[in-house]
């Protein structure tokens, strides 16, 4: 199980450096987007090795909130109100 | 047996996050990285929550996991599309290696219309 | 009608994410389901609902699974791509026909597009989807509609038309 945490921290890791390398504004929220699923995944392995319901909720609510942060950005990247 | 079968899917899922976030890093522009990094990492963390169904037997936490997959499928691609179409009316361009671009023609042309 | 069968949707969502059977509990999911379907309900539109007949149900079901496989097949495409080291990719934006008509089954399409080997989904306007695909083979709009989107358009005909 260490093993796998260990590996989707280096996926972090890659995202990050996209984050900060990032030419462009949507390169960044892209690789801000992709950081959110892989918390998700994060979540799950957590609630396997806990054998908790509490961190699969965490990820529900991760997931969720992530796309709706995505959208706005995208909304305000493309220039256009929040309420269309 | 469940708990092989567990391992097998959880490094599976592991390995294509791990592709599409070399995606990330690796290819030219915008939209290829949207393609990679949306697509691994969508079913990568689809087989990841698919694999706690093996590792803890049927209860919330699968319940749970189940409804979390079915989010991620809908959700994922709804977010590359907007960021897709917000990238190319905010101008930025293709790769400079890239064959075709119908979108922007067809675009350019309504805006000299008009 | 239409309202009925969201409420009951929306609460079995919500038992699903609660997975407790205490009374107070179900009474909650009554009073939150009731109030998200009277606030939100006009929406979410109808042709959701139909997918619920039997009929386009069993249709839902075949496409679930040619939608799995494509998606797998997607997988190992992007993977091949990403860890050659000559990254053999030639993208480009092209320009496909649809024949749904309604809201639901364009975005199904979107999505599957969006999720299956090399192509994602960029803008919708009129009847035209533009594409962005990462090994362009041709930019010819009827040759590109049979490649990508002949295969789900079939079974999405069939569910929400």
């Amino acid at each position: 199980m260490n093993v796998f945490i260990a590996l989707l921290i280096l996926c972090m890791f890659m995202c990050l450096y996209r984050v900060g390398k990032g030419p462009t504004a949507p390169d960044r929220t892209v690789a801000i987007d992709i950081m959110g699923i892989l918390m998700v995944g994060f979540c799950a392995i957590f609630s396997i090795m806990m054998k908790k319901d509490l961190y699969m909720n965490i990820g529900i609510s991760w997931a969720l909130l992530n796309f709706i942060g995505t959208l706005a950005l995208a909304k305000y990247l493309e220039g256009r109100g929040f309420d269309e | 047996m469940n708990e092989f079968v567990g391992y097998v899917l959880l490094s599976v899922g592991v390995a294509f996050d791990l592709f599409g976030c070399i995606g990330l890093v690796r290819l030219p522009d915008v939209y290829n990285r949207l393609q990679a990094a949306t697509k691994c990492a969508t079913l990568g963390t689809a087989m990841i929550l698919l694999s706690v169904f093996f590792f803890t037997g049927f209860g919330p936490i699968t319940i749970k996991a189940l409804l979390c997959i079915w989010f991620i499928l809908i959700t994922s691609p709804t977010a590359a599309h907007a960021i897709s179409r917000a990238a190319h009316r905010s101008g930025i361009r293709l790769w400079e290696g890239s064959y075709i671009d119908k979108y922007a023609e067809d675009r350019e042309g309504k805006e000299d219309k008009a | 009608m239409k309202r009925i069968i969201h409420f009951f949707i929306i609460y079995a969502v919500w038992i699903l994410l609660t997975w407790s059977f205490t009374l107070q509990e179900l009474l909650a999911g009554v009073v939150i389901s009731l109030l998200a379907e009277l606030l939100l309900g006009d929406i979410f539109p109808y042709e959701g609902v139909k997918a619920f007949y039997p009929r386009r149900f069993f249709w839902l079901f075949c496409y679930f699974w040619v939608f799995i496989w494509a998606m797998i097949r997607a997988n190992f495409d992007v993977a091949y791509r990403v860890l050659n080291i000559y990254l053999p990719i030639k993208p480009g934006i092209v320009k496909v026909r649809t024949k749904l008509k309604s809201d639901m089954g364009r975005t199904f399409l979107a999505n599957s597009i969006t999720l299956t080997p090399g192509t994602m989904s960029v803008d919708l306007v009129g009847d035209h989807l533009y594409i962005h695909w990462i090994n362009v083979v041709s930019p010819d709009i009827q040759k590109d509609t049979e490649m990508i989107v002949a295969g789900f358009e079939k079974y999405l005909e069939r569910i929400f038309e």
